[in-house]
């Protein structure tokens, strides 16, 4: 086996690491809003799917990647919308309601490839855009400077959340409104204006996430394209402590650990790979018990707010 | 009298016209994945639209499917939903699904179930098994990629260890090695047969790593296929059902699983009384395997003759590929 200590090695490592984090940190910074308000919404996954559906289409079939991502945030927007009635509004159960949101949008997607487009194609994505002088720079230009829109804002997002959720006053109400829904009330905090905005900024940055497969790393569109990603990007907001910086870790460690187990594979490491691609899922479960800050947890997640009610 | 005589040839041309539209045959299919995934499932619903038109359309035989049933239990709900409908013949199209074909067939006796790819009939004799010696298609495949490689690296992006997945990669490394020993065939498991971006990450660090071949099985590699496209300059290698379209000027040839022989005696079977026990394994030689050349490939006559003598040993048995 070649060494894993090579330059080109880490480099393709981390040039992989961060093609498959981009969808979990749209995906997960969204949820962390939702949750911060006090909704989990397990519907992510579906949100994804329609949305990666909805971008590829559009793409397709109107040739402009900037109407396929405009349809993606559309739809993520509209599922939010519903989401937020269902559990905000109507008081359902979160997790219910979630799971029903991901099975709307896993069957929905599927339906609408097989009448819409009919069979696997791909499209031309969203290319690569070097960053002028910083891509030129030996292996780091390689590794961090030579990818496409989406994923740098993906990555741009992390500080521009943590700012909101720390440093504004939409991102006070956000938490106010999930740890104590009933004192942000009492201070004139629309608790359900609040968590309606918190789910919809996550349902739509889940549905860039679910752009973000289909039309720039990916460029195809099929039946559960997302395979779960979704419900791992939930995970990871528990994994983060609700910290935008939190999920970042969250995400690279995952897929730095899906990375450096297919350069293990692709190098010929003699190690059974069933036991190679359970490293991710088995070191973030470690890492999860080991790391999480319960203490963070939201104190109102996953309860509707009902006024007079504490 | 006369109107007794009416009532009785009414009742006659109502009979006629009745035994003229007899109900259509009858098949049902459970898939793991869509009928559309240019692979495993899309062979079968392939070749059941050719059985379809090859006995007259729908009014002959009626067709209905469940796909993207990768979980079992609601694939073993549709299974046993098919049979008691009364479907003449329900294919379960997995091997993941054998025990719970195992279980329905014996509470529907006159109903016969195929199912695959596996070889197992569970000494039921309702049902069939089939398989495919993917192994064979994959030393042609193996073949033609070590004398189309220029870097001497190829990528093999599988999904999980198992089935007609692993044996058309070890058949694929065996042809690679009867060429030339010196080249270098790296190996990705992704442990999903429907992780496309898991697919696309494992096929690029091949090409990262200056794979200038790849190839694979399962609907995912879709997503190898995209990433050989970003590429440009990387062949693709297909099996399962012919995936040309998906990228005409980089797939140089796939292995296609035909199973319209198979369907066909299947159903010629189930007419005359017979309605399991018996194995299918498709063979290059029995024709089920069939090498599609991608007619925009220009692949060079050296290497279209040195697969065609694979073909050839293969059929008479004077080359043994090892599943």
């Amino acid at each position: 086996m070649k060494g894993l200590i090579s330059l080109d090695v880490i480099s393709g490592i981390i040039h992989t690491m961060i093609g498959l984090a981009t969808p979990f940190l749209y995906a997960a910074i969204g949820e962390t809003f939702a949750q911060s308000s006090g909704v989990v919404n397990l519907g992510v996954d579906g949100i994804m799917l329609l949305s990666a559906f909805a971008a590829f289409y559009v793409s397709l079939v109107s040739g402009s990647l900037a109407l396929g991502l405009l349809a993606a945030a559309v739809v993520g927007l509209l599922m939010g919308l519903l989401m937020s009635l269902v559990s905000v509004t109507l008081k359902a159960e979160q997790g219910v309601s979630g799971i029903g949101l991901y099975m709307f949008g896993l069957g929905m997607s599927s339906l609408l490839f097989k009448v819409l487009i009919g069979t696997v194609k791909t499209i031309d994505g969203f290319k690569p855009l070097p960053i002028p002088f910083l891509s030129d720079i030996p292996v780091v230009g390689k590794m961090l400077f030579r990818t496409n829109i989406l994923v740098y804002c993906a990555f741009l997002l992390v500080p521009l959340a943590w700012w909101v959720l720390n440093k504004t006053t939409l991102g006070l109400k956000i938490k106010a409104v999930g740890q104590a829904p009933a004192a942000a009330d009492s201070l004139g905090i629309s608790v359900n204006g609040i968590r309606y905005l918190s789910v919809c900024i996550g349902s739509v940055l889940a549905g860039i996430a679910g752009a973000s497969l289909s039309i720039s790393l990916l460029n195809l569109f099929q039946d559960n394209l997302t395979a779960g990603q979704g419900f791992i990007a939930v995970a990871l907001v528990y994994f983060g402590g609700w910290s935008p910086v939190g999920v970042l870790g969250g995400a690279l460690l995952f897929s730095i650990v899906n990375s450096f187990q297919l350069w293990m594979q692709v190098l010929g490491a003699k190690i059974p790979s069933n036991i190679a691609v359970m490293l991710p899922y088995l070191l973030t479960i470690v890492a999860l018990t080991i790391s999480v800050n319960r203490a963070r947890q939201p104190a109102a997640l996953n309860k509707p707010f009902e006024r007079g009610e504490s | 009298m006369r109107l007794r005589r009416a009532f009785i040839a009414f009742l006659l041309a109502v009979g006629l016209v009745g035994a003229a539209v007899a109900a259509p045959f009858r098949i049902a299919v459970v898939m793991p994945s869509a009928t559309t995934d240019m692979a495993f499932s899309q062979s079968m619903w392939s070749a059941l639209m050719i059985i379809q038109k090859e006995m007259g359309g729908p009014s002959a035989l009626e067709i209905k499917y469940t796909d993207n049933m990768y979980n079992v239990p609601d694939a073993a709900a549709a299974i046993r939903d098919y049979a008691s409908q009364g479907f003449d013949i329900v294919i379960a199209h997995g091997s993941q699904y054998g025990s719970s074909v195992q279980e329905i067939a014996t509470d529907f006796p006159q109903t016969t179930f195929a199912w695959g790819t596996d070889v197992n009939t569970f000494g039921l004799p309702n049902v069939y098994a089939y398989t495919a010696a993917a192994e064979q298609g994959g030393f042609v495949n193996g073949v033609l990629a070590a004398k189309l490689t220029k870097s001497r690296k190829i990528g093999v992006t599988g999904p999980v260890e198992v089935g007609d997945a692993k044996t058309y990669i070890d058949g694929f490394v065996q042809g690679v090695m009867s060429v030339n020993k010196g080249i270098t065939v790296s190996k990705t498991w992704t442990g999903s047969f429907s992780d496309v971006a898991l697919m696309t990450a494992a096929a690029k660090t091949h090409i990262a790593n200056g794979a200038d071949v790849l190839t694979g099985s399962s609907q995912s590699v879709v997503g190898s296929i995209g990433a050989a496209q970003d590429n440009g300059h990387v062949m693709w290698f297909g099996t399962q059902a012919d995936q040309a379209s998906l990228a005409p000027n980089l797939v140089v040839c796939s292995q296609v699983y035909d199973w319209t022989g198979m369907l066909r005696e299947i159903i010629a079977q189930h007419k005359a009384g017979v309605l399991g026990g018996k194995t299918y394994v498709l063979t290059l030689e029995n024709k089920g395997l069939k090498m599609a050349f991608n007619p925009s490939y220009r692949l060079p006559g050296f290497a279209k003759a040195a697969a065609e003598r694979a073909i050839k040993g293969i059929v008479d048995g004077s080359i043994k590929v090892q599943p």
